[in-house]
């Protein structure tokens, strides 16, 4: 065990599949000599050579385009995109090929590939920084998602991402790298995809969160407590596939679902876990399940962010509506 | 000139040595000498805002920026060349062209300081905002291009983007579709030799980026960008080249990055300093300044007076700027749509009955 933040609790994940695993490889713009600009992979292409880990042209399309050519030669990339916010060159083949190859080609050939990104606000970063897209992958069939929000969580879950035959979406709450530090283990372990976790047990609501937005779920959950609100709180980790059954037996329990996300609320993820709520856990509700999401504006540059991140008491605010509803 | 500096030569455009000294006579840009003292002073005032601006940044009063130190002769000597009825299309490291084109220090602080009101530019015409995704603006530039010549308006667009920006499909599309329009569009690549920490050679296999020209049917023309005359000539021959109705011209301008490539970076771990060095000698300012202090256009005691004179500018200048009013919750959702629907309207009631909470509570 080491106390690790989440940088090096996932520079710890690339490090033990590079050298266990001579087909994975780890690449990006400014992601090799330098480490990338979080130095999430800072000291991989010293340790693993610029063969496997290496800076690539300026040009997402050809970071994830070349990546599908190199699953096809059944190579496991891990590409890195600087932030999620310059993904969308990439997008073409992040949705047209990665996604579908699997299906097309009925099942001959395995997109094995890890798309890494930042995502997320809460830095003070200029425009294009600060958005929490996941929505616009998690629609696409094909694709998984996955956020962690602890360093442990991140380390395991990525291991299981690398390891996985589909292609996978990692997103990296930015905002939390260096946010607290976590006893991790030095060694190989993975968390399933798919599988949420139950942080908190409580009685009167279900909160449900993931990525950046757990911490302030978090400190809700205690605020909720001194006012005398019993919060269940869940990190869904994965974003797709949907750990349904979790979520709704816990619905099913309290009566109550809020959802905190941090990206546009229309057609985000609270809008399928209300749908959950309504299609698992109906007969059982006591409110009506809300979800607690961004404004549907551009993220705010940062004199004006604070408008636009949750804060622990605006989902107080929220639990405290519904439990008292 | 754009035969006798043809980028498959890999010979380049250089006027002016970097001890200050005309070299190239023949390819000397017609501009009078009132001109070049105005286009040297800002390039100085370019890099006191500039150098200032970093500073505010360390004392926490600016959010992360992206320094021009090293680049105001690539910046200034193509920028320089633009007209009123010209058009500015900007990535992000083109502070000199900005204000040339009137926008303000206050524009620039109140975008780097986290304000959407720094994109709008209400001193300056036909001037973009910063465009951070790299090399899409390329694109925008052949759609203005292509407009101005439809609708038969004067004008001619400046696009800027760096060596980096040349990886990206954006920048292909950019100068294909502007090629095969014959728009009006110099295509002004500065090429500071990184992309933050990768350099050009790992950057592409070319010999240089102005032979990228070629791929499009347009001239291309490798120039020294720490040269003022060199940049400002080059422009000179593409606008008129453009004039002629002969279509667009990537201008490549070899320059180096001083500084870091934003204030959250750290380039000794790219970059050595001996390379740092070599450059310092090379600077643009410097060399722009030999040259005219030799022609006794200028002296020391001008250049220290204009220097305190520009610090104390910017500086009272910072002081009102950071008296900008507050940001409102309405600024988050006011300028989204033209008219606001329903459900922003919610989401702003929702946040305020939040606040009213809140308020309560405390
Ligand atoms: C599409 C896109 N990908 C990545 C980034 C992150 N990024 C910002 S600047 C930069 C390097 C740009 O290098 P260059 O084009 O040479 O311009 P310079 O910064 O040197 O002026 C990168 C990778 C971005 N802004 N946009
Ligand atoms: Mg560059």
């Amino acid at each position: 065990m080491t106390l690790m933040n989440m940088v090096q609790s996932i520079n710890s994940a690339l490090d033990i599949k590079l050298e266990e695993d001579p087909k994975v490889l780890s690449f990006g713009e400014d992601a090799g000599l330098e480490g990338g600009v979080f130095r999430v992979t800072e000291n991989l292409q010293k340790k693993h050579g610029e063969e496997r880990v290496f800076d690539t042209p300026l040009s997402e399309a050809g970071i994830i385009g070349s990546a599908v050519g190199m699953c096809m030669t059944g190579l496991r990339p891990v590409a890195e995109i600087q932030f999620s916010g310059f993904v969308y060159p990439a997008y073409d083949h992040i949705i047209s090929h990665a996604a579908r190859m699997h299906n097309r080609t009925r099942g001959r050939y395995d997109m094995s590939m890890v798309i890494r990104m930042p995502y997320g606000g809460g830095i003070k970063a200029i425009e294009h920084h600060s958005e929490s897209m996941e929505t616009l992958f998690a629609h696409v069939p094909g694709l998984k998602v996955v956020i962690p929000s602890t360093p442990y969580d991140a380390k395991g879950l990525l291991i299981s991402s690398i390891e996985s035959d589909d292609p996978i979406i990692y997103m990296e709450p930015k905002r939390l790298y260096r946010a607290m530090k976590q006893e991790v283990p030095d060694g190989k372990f993975q968390i399933d995809i798919g599988k949420a976790k139950i942080v908190q047990e409580g009685s009167d609501i279900t909160v449900v969160s993931y990525g950046a937005m757990m911490k302030e779920a978090r400190e809700a959950a205690i605020l909720a407590q001194k006012e005398g609100y019993s919060v269940e709180l869940i990190d869904l980790r994965t974003i797709y596939p949907l750990d349904r059954k979790t979520v709704a037996e816990s619905i099913r329990k309290t009566g109550r679902l809020l959802s905190v996300t941090e990206g546009p609320s229309f057609s985000g993820i609270g809008s399928e876990l209300v749908t959950l709520a309504n299609e698992e856990a109906f007969l059982s509700l006591e409110a009506p399940p809300t979800r607690l999401a961004g404004f549907d504006t551009i993220v705010p540059l940062p004199k004006g962010e604070h408008f636009y991140f949750h804060t622990a008491d605006r989902i107080l605010y929220e639990v405290e509506k519904l439990v008292k509803y | 000139m754009f035969t006798k500096y043809h980028p498959t030569k890999g010979e380049m455009l250089q006027i002016l040595s970097p001890e200050g000294k005309i070299i190239n006579t023949k390819f000397q840009p017609e501009i009078s000498t009132e001109k070049v003292l105005q286009a040297y002073k800002l390039m100085v005032y370019t890099r006191t805002v500039d150098l200032k601006t970093v500073s505010y940044q360390r004392q926490g009063r600016m959010y992360t920026y992206a320094p021009n130190f090293g680049q105001e002769a690539s910046m200034i000597g193509t920028g320089f060349h633009m007209n009123q009825e010209d058009w500015l299309v900007p990535s992000y490291r083109e502070m000199g062209a900005f204000f040339h084109r009137g926008v303000t220090p206050t524009d620039i602080w109140l975008y780097w300081g986290g304000h959407e009101d720094g994109a709008k530019f209400p001193k300056a015409t036909n001037t973009l905002p910063i465009s951070v995704p790299i090399a899409s603006q390329i694109i925008h530039a052949a759609g203005i291009g292509y407009g101005l010549k439809l609708q038969k308006q004067k004008g001619i667009v400046y696009t800027y983007f760096g060596d980096g920006g040349t990886s990206e499909g954006d920048f292909h599309a950019g100068l294909n579709f502007a090629s095969v329009w014959k728009a009006p569009v110099i295509f002004i690549c500065q090429n500071n030799q990184y992309a933050i920490s990768l350099r050009q050679e790992k950057q592409m296999a070319s010999s240089n980026i102005a032979i990228k020209s070629l791929a499009y049917g347009m001239p291309g023309i490798q120039v020294d960008g720490n040269d003022f005359f060199a940049c400002y000539s080059a422009t000179q021959k593409a606008a008129q080249h453009i004039e002629e109705g002969k279509g667009p011209v990537l201008i490549e301008a070899l320059t180096y990055r001083r500084g870091a490539h934003t204030t959250a970076d750290d380039p000794s771990r790219y970059r050595s300093k001996e390379e740092e060095k070599i450059w310092e000698e090379k600077d643009p300012i410097l060399r722009l300044k030999r040259y005219l202090v030799a022609q006794k256009l200028w002296s020391e005691e001008d250049d220290t007076k204009l220097t305190q004179q520009y610090e104390e500018e910017v500086e009272a200048e910072f002081l009102e700027y950071e008296k900008y009013p507050p940001y409102e919750l309405n600024d988050v959702f006011q300028y989204l749509y033209n008219t606001m629907p329903d459900d922003l309207v919610k989401q702003k009631q929702e946040y305020e009955k939040y606040l009213a909470w809140k308020e309560s509570r405390s």
